[in-house]
């Protein structure tokens, strides 16, 4: 079985840089397609949602989560999305979020869509593989 | 039909490893990555748990990971395979569901 | 940024979602966001259960009061599921066992049978250790949080 047929999709629990989670789940990520698999969607729930902020300053000399995930998405036309209920909680908007919630900025970072918990629940049923990346 | 079953935190932290080894099915692997790799080291004080693990299920050790961490490949318990983050891939396709331990 | 893709999924297949619950309610979101996936999840017409194992059995404990803590109490949404045909919690017995809980320290969580005359049933069923492993390895997929 080559596999090549099997949908993964991916679940992201936690931030960037506090846990190792969202890291795993990058370089599993670029694995996966780097072998020429389907990624359906990468989801990012609880502190998840915090890899989708564009405000994120990391040091020079380390790695930029958010870009990598932003640049990843762009090379192979990855589904980011974000928990709109968790990304609430936390303060992670897009422009549509903010305006509807009377906030004076949005954040989210390119690349990274906001949508409900179903794009989650779709990924468990579509996806043939869902790895979860938590702490 | 087999579990892979995945395992990040160390067994020293947190009660995932035991509770992970004590559902395990025959047929099943164990993966163990980020701070779990540190069971897999030779005399770790959860070595004896992983070997009666691996008379039954295949027990997956993460390579970056273990680096990271200074844990040299040939320091580990004899039944630990070590894998890439491609062969981490290739484990997740081989069985049918995977499973974290968080 | 990818187009939103039209849902593909296919009607005539109903997959076996397990959510897995191993932490207890307050000290981290786990919990309370696991639990709202479990409520959009309904609507997908899935073979939807919860586990229970490890110190996730205290999510279902009655007499949770966080009045004190300053948190909003939700353990009364469990028992809500019923209605949203969510009727298989499963609670491993030795979890119990290990933190000195009984069966009789738990929520009544019960849910209308309609394949049997609407009967109140319970929807929390104690399994072992061993039966949770195998009823696990029947899902298609686990959700950890």
């Amino acid at each position: 079985m080559g596999g090549k047929d099997l949908k993964f999709g991916i679940l992201v629990n936690e931030g960037p840089y506090t846990h190792q989670a969202s890291d795993s789940a990058y370089q599993f990520t670029k694995a996966a397609l780097k072998k020429g698999h389907e990624v359906f969607r990468v989801f990012f729930y609880n502190d998840g949602v915090n890899n989708g902020t564009r405000l994120t300053v990391p040091p020079q000399d380390d790695r930029n989560l958010q870009k990598a995930w932003t640049d990843l998405a762009q090379k192979f036309n990855l589904d980011l999305v974000v928990c709109i209920a968790a990304a609430q909680r936390r303060g992670v908007l897009d422009a549509g979020e903010a305006k509807r919630h009377g906030k004076d900025a949005d954040n989210i970072a390119p690349g990274f869509r906001i949508s409900g918990l179903g794009q989650l629940v779709e990924a468990a049923i579509v996806a043939d593989r869902l790895v979860v990346f938590g702490d | 039909m087999s579990t892979l079953h995945t395992i990040n935190k160390s067994p020293f932290e947190r009660s995932s490893f035991s509770s992970a080894l004590t559902h395990l099915r025959s047929a099943d692997a164990l993966l163990l990555i980020e701070d779990a790799v540190l069971a897999a080291r030779r005399g770790s004080a959860f070595a004896v748990d992983l070997e009666k693990a691996a008379r039954s299920c295949a027990i997956y050790v993460l390579a970056p990971d273990l680096a990271a961490r200074g844990i040299e490949e040939t320091n580990l318990i004899p039944k630990a395979k070590v894998v890439d983050y491609g062969g981490f891939v290739d484990l997740v396709i081989q069985h049918q569901r995977t499973q974290a331990w968080l | 940024m990818a187009e939103v893709a039209a849902p593909e999924i296919d009607s005539s297949v109903k997959k076996k979602l397990m959510f897995i619950n191993r932490k207890a309610p307050y000290g981290s979101i786990y919990a309370l966001e696991a639990l709202e996936v479990v409520l959009i999840s309904a609507a997908f017409e899935q073979d939807v259960s919860l586990a229970f194992l490890d110190d996730g059995v205290y999510q279902l404990v009655q007499g949770q009061d966080s009045s004190g803590i300053g948190m909003k109490n939700f353990s009364p949404t469990f028992r809500a599921l019923g209605d949203y045909d969510v009727t298989k919690l499963y609670v491993e017995k030795e979890s119990l066992e290990e933190r000195g809980l009984t069966p009789e320290d738990l929520m009544k969580i019960t849910y209308e049978d309609d394949d049997d005359d609407f009967k109140e049933k319970s929807s929390i069923r104690l399994v072992s250790r061993s039966e949770l492993s195998d009823t696990m390895a029947a899902q298609d997929v686990l959700l950890s949080f």
